[in-house]
């Protein structure tokens, strides 16, 4: 703790982090005013005279309603959720048994694929969405739930099994070698001894894939091209544009309602998430 | 459609191509910037929030909140911010006596830049504070006690004691963190579409707009795929200082 007199604590710390605090969050804030704020408030400009930005008084759900009622938001929550499910799924099996592989069997190459894993890890998706889109294109997967489905695990995987192998290296050796000692197969020690103990990370691995999936945007906005096919982030940023005009209202209800899936989530495993996050960017 | 082999014919077609020079230019400057930035601010809230504090979990919960929420959703709530006549931003400047017109965030070229820079920086701070916070929390702190009674000013014990110990997993942050923002693309594509002018124009902006816009699939690739080089080094630098750091 600063020590010292009462005022040099505020200058040092509670004034930064409070102008930390409000810059970080503000625009969230701001989502949720313009979601309810009446459309002749919102398009007041900040000259005239009874503009206020911080408030409103006369809240209205209008917004909601239309972008529930007069747009394909509930379809779009739907598919985002069907594909971030399925490719969390497909990922989390998948990088469970390479990052048990790669952390507990001695083969030729394990530590060369292991740094294979993380540097495929590292590769952005900007880079690959063209050639995926060539492949997409022939195998017909172009505009279906699939062309997420099945792409979405390039990054999911190798994100999933570096974590993973984090964390079964951790648990010490003897606990697996007493249930093979005790006659446990190695199937049977990984599935009942190592899998339940790395419950913790298993969960990091999958809320952090889960909710990559849900915020993924470039192989979405590329693949798919059918209004009731978009996920969230296209659906809004397509659909609620029309040429120039921006529906600022409905949009930033869309943008509301479509971070409370992450959001929630979020707050129930706040631990999970940083572990995630912070167990990602280790070496 | 099987397609015949062109060499390196449509690269050296890129180095032609003015705009694709300054969207390299621009990917340069955006990372460099941001990457700067990103790295003070986010020490400086890690040091904030390593101390102890009333509210200390919801703080922290709370600012994690802009990495979290999906970039795309986050960056229309800012787009809406910036806008010339509606602006919130530009009323508060006004209101504060700072400016005397309006300010068009977005359509003025370097302002553009500017722009993009400030909501990047503000998504990346959570990240570099919160990875940053999980080092600080390793860090001894008898090792600052011994520090203080050796009479070590705060700015010593910051600079002789932290900031070598949390040294290695500054970089890793910063490479990992210099990866994503280098190949960013949501934010540009959503706040000003590499415009006005290619001004925000960078590699993954323009790999879409030539790859998916125009439909030039070969020129496009060859556009993201002329990252490649310049992500190569950085992970490499990765590899072998996490290879040093462990053998120490």
């Amino acid at each position: 703790m600063i020590e010292g007199a009462r005022w040099r604590r505020w200058v040092y710390f509670y004034i930064p982090l409070g102008v930390f605090v409000f810059v970080l969050l503000f625009p969230f804030y701001w989502m949720m005013v313009t979601t309810v704020r009446p459309d002749n408030e919102l398009y007041r400009p900040w000259m005239a005279p009874n503009y206020t930005p911080f408030w409103t008084l006369h809240p209205t759900l209008d917004h909601i309603k239309f972008l529930l009622n007069e747009t394909l938001f509930n379809t779009w929550m739907l598919n985002t959720l069907i594909i971030s499910i399925a490719a969390t799924v497909i990922s989390l099996f998948c990088g469970l048994l390479a990052g048990y592989a790669l952390s507990r069997l001695k083969f030729p190459l394990a530590g060369g694929l292991g740094t294979g894993i993380f540097v495929t890890y590292l590769v952005p998706q900007t880079l690959l969405f063209i050639p995926l889109a060539d492949i997409i294109r022939n195998f017909r997967l172009g505009d279906t739930p699939w062309s997420l489905i099945l792409t979405y695990p390039t990054f999911l995987i190798p994100f999933c099994t570096w974590l993973l192998m984090g964390y079964f290296k951790a648990i010490p050796k003897e606990l697996e070698e007493c249930a093979r000692i005790d006659g446990a197969t190695r199937w049977k020690a990984m599935l009942y001894i190592i899998f339940p103990i790395a419950v913790p990370g298993i969960l990091s691995a999958g809320i952090f894939a889960f909710t990559l999936s849900w915020n993924e945007f470039i192989y979405a906005l590329v693949f798919l091209s059918s209004p009731e096919e978009k996920t969230v982030p296209v659906g809004v940023t397509s659909e609620l544009i029309r040429g120039d005009v921006f529906f600022w209202g409905p949009l930033m209800a869309g943008a509301l309602l479509g971070s409370i899936p992450v959001a929630l989530i979020y707050s129930f495993f706040v631990e999970h998430y940083v572990a995630g996050l912070t167990g990602s960017v280790k070496g | 459609m099987p397609g015949h082999f062109v060499g390196l014919r449509v690269f050296a077609a890129l180095a032609n191509d003015s705009i694709f020079k300054t969207a390299v230019w621009n990917t340069f400057v955006y990372t460099g910037v941001t990457t700067v930035f990103k790295l003070a601010l986010g020490l400086w809230l890690a040091l904030l929030l390593n101390r102890h504090f009333r509210g200390k979990a919801v703080t922290r919960a709370f600012v994690l909140l802009p990495f979290i929420i999906p970039t795309v959703l986050s960056t229309f709530a800012w787009k809406w911010m910036f806008d010339p006549t509606f602006s919130v931003i530009n009323w508060s400047l006004f209101r504060l006596g700072l400016i005397h017109g309006r300010i068009n965030w977005l359509s003025d070229p370097t302002l553009a830049m500017v722009s993009v820079m400030i909501v990047n920086v503000w998504r990346g701070v959570p990240f570099y504070a919160i990875s940053l916070l999980a080092g600080l929390q390793t860090i001894n702190p008898e090792l600052h006690e011994a520090a203080a009674i050796d009479g070590a000013r705060p700015w010593q014990r910051f600079w002789h004691v932290t900031w070598p110990l949390l040294l290695p997993v500054t970089m890793v942050v910063v490479l990992f963190s210099i990866i994503q923002t280098f190949a960013d693309f949501q934010l540009v594509y959503v706040l000003t579409g590499g415009g006005p002018a290619n001004s925000t124009q960078l590699f993954s902006t323009y790999a879409y707009q030539i790859g998916v816009g125009t439909g030039l699939l070969s020129q496009g690739a060859a556009i993201s795929l002329a990252m490649f080089p310049v992500l190569l080094i950085v992970v490499i630098v990765q590899l072998l200082y996490i290879r040093r750091v462990e053998t120490h």
